[in-house]
């Protein structure tokens, strides 16, 4: 090394070389050109949806596809409540989705309560059945079920589309693990405090897996409210429709009034959008966290 | 004696706690599981009692059945379509989001906005962005720039278009996973990688890729799983006014979309119930094999 290299280096100061710093921002220029295309390619769908839904028939039929909406109309909005009974399905819906989630949330934290605390006759091995139950795919199950809910008579029913998802596997597994890292002296201070099984669960247990009840709420929410396969088998009646159901059913009977079907499509979208946004730590965290979609 | 009554009590108590999910998973779950395997051997329309055939679904299946290989060959077309490219833009996404740039959750909302999203919604909406002549929003977009437009939905494209509609909608949670993944791997490894001179691309060839293969591991075989069991895009992409599932001439048929057919249009139980089995199998297969290739790989 002679001495104008090693001037030239202590030129350059400590830290990366010149040329190694400007690689970093080319780099990081790519990174943000990457980011905003993928974005904009993520996004175009949902806003032509919202777009075509607001646009009056004719200028849907006009060419070219515009982004741009001359004369604004909520007509397939008042359409898709008027034409099909959408209020009713959105109840469906909202009373389908709520109910799973509650009984979820309660079931599993049970049971998981249970698996993870309670020493009982068995439990390993319905616990390794349980999990290996996850590896089932649903068609396995889905005929049989049909069959089933037929013969309790619940098919086009509230209890039919409810019960079957009251409880699983996965809420359960969930459950167990959040519960298993709750010390074992608070649950025996509050058993030498004279405290019940069940008093222990909804005092001490409840409280501390808050967090975990969310990302197992919003799941099923999701999940439920997103669920078509099953309504499609065991609903028969039109006034019995969840909202994927009757977007379907949109889709085929009204599939050339776009207006109408992009409308049915932002009400459907909607409140899992809000959802998602108001509890969207608890959501992105538990995926990481489980690996498992809703 | 009362310790023994105390104890008993606690179990009780245990066996209450699991009750309700139980009756559920015994109900729904494991009756119906052996409930199908049992219909697989059997004749069954629901009207009349299930009739005892042996292995002969399964035989008319793989042998005297094209629409089954139609289905399946369209089946793994689709996994081997959608599930490395849904990998690869994935995982570039969450590497990029990795990094230590402004907006980071403004992207990953972005990105992850289609996964909550219903996949009826999302399969109505790419219906109308594929729709026919030119008021399809991407046959405009073609022939602005002078490509002809494309029949997306006729019985060339119709699968192609699924599965580019299902990598566009799977990216966002697959890239959740890759990026909690990422946030995994200690960051000495790097620092160690740059002391040595190591490139941007030396460190995510010989620091990154190595470390993420758990998490790889899980995506590609949950992934998989999810791919082969494609239906709803499907369902609306091919509905048409019979009601009819997989499109003109089958061009779209896939595994679970053939059993919907056979099992909730043609009420053959039985025979879908064998279909249903032989998904299990398959996916069974898959999850090991893609278990194998990855353990034999990590080694340090």
């Amino acid at each position: 090394m002679d001495i104008a290299e090693i001037k030239r280096l202590e030129a350059e100061g400590p830290g990366r070389p010149a040329s190694k710093k400007r690689q970093q921002q080319v780099l990081k220029a790519f990174v943000y050109i990457f980011l905003m295309v993928g974005s904009f390619v993520m996004i175009v769908p949902f806003v032509w949806m919202i777009v075509t839904s607001f646009k009056p028939l004719e200028e849907i039929n006009t060419y070219p596809p515009s982004f741009f909406i001359r004369k604004p109309t909520i007509a397939a909005y008042i359409e898709l409540f008027s034409i099909i009974p959408m209020g009713r399905y959105f109840l469906n819906s909202l009373i389908v989705t709520c109910s799973i989630t509650l009984a979820n949330i309660f079931f599993c934290s049970l049971a998981g309560y249970a698996f993870a605390k309670h020493r009982f006759f068995g439990r390993d091995k319905l616990f390794l059945l349980l999990v290996g139950s996850m590896m089932i795919p649903w068609q396995v199950n889905l005929i049989p079920s049909f069959v089933i809910v037929k013969k309790f008579g619940w098919l086009n029913s509230f209890y039919g589309l409810i019960i079957p998802a009251m409880s699983g596997a996965f809420g359960i597994f969930l459950m167990r693990q959040f519960i298993m890292n709750i010390p074992d002296d608070l649950i025996d201070a509050a058993k030498i405090d004279g405290c019940s099984e069940f008093t222990i669960y909804r005092r001490v247990i409840l409280p501390l897996i808050q967090p975990a009840l969310a990302s197992l709420a919003i799941f099923t929410f999701m999940g439920q409210w997103n669920n078509f396969v099953w309504p499609l088998v065991i609903v028969y009646s039109s006034k019995m429709r969840t909202i994927p159901i009757a977007l379907s059913v949109l889709n085929g009977q009204f599939g050339t009034n776009f207006a109408m079907v992009m409308a049915g499509a932002v009400v459907a979208t909607l409140p899992v959008l809000i959802v998602f946004i108001a509890f969207q730590k608890y959501f992105i965290k538990g995926i990481a966290l489980t690996g498992l979609k809703a | 004696m009362n310790s023994v009554l105390k104890e008993l009590n606690k179990q009780k108590s245990a066996y209450i706690f699991i009750a309700p999910s139980f009756i559920i998973f015994t109900v729904f779950l494991i009756i119906p599981v052996f409930a199908s395997l049992y219909w697989s051997l059997t004749e069954y329309n629901i009207l009349q009692p299930p009739k005892f055939v042996g292995f002969q679904n399964y035989i008319n299946i793989l042998f005297h059945d094209p629409r089954f290989w139609k289905a399946m060959a369209n089946t793994v077309i689709f996994v081997a379509g959608t599930v490395p490219t849904s990998i690869a833009i994935s995982l570039l996404l969450a590497i990029a989001i990795d990094q230590n740039i402004r907006f980071k959750n403004w992207f990953k909302t972005f990105f992850f906005i289609p996964s909550i999203t219903s996949i009826i919604a999302i399969s109505v909406i790419w219906k109308w962005l594929y729709a026919s002549g030119k008021y399809g929003l991407f046959n405009h977009l073609l022939t602005s720039i002078g490509l002809p437009s494309v029949n997306w939905l006729g019985v060339t494209w119709t699968l192609p278009s699924i599965i580019l509609m299902s990598v566009w909608g799977g990216l966002g949670y697959n890239m959740i996973l890759f990026l909690a993944g990422l946030q995994g791997i200690p960051h000495v490894f790097y620092e160690a990688a740059e002391v040595d001179g190591a490139s941007e691309w030396d460190k995510f060839r010989n620091v990154t890729l190595p470390l993420l293969r758990p998490t790889m591991l899980f995506v590609t075989i949950m992934s998989v799983i999810s791919a082969f069991q494609v239906f709803e895009q499907v369902y609306i992409m091919t509905y048409n006014s019979e009601g009819a599932v997989g499109g003109t001439l089958d061009c779209a048929l896939t595994i679970v979309a053939y059993l919907y057919e056979t099992g909730f249009q043609r009420f053959s139980m039985g025979y879908a119930s064998a279909l249903a089995y032989l998904i299990f199998f398959i996916l069974f297969i898959v999850t090991i094999v893609n278990m194998k290739i990855v353990e034999k790989k990590v080694e340090y």
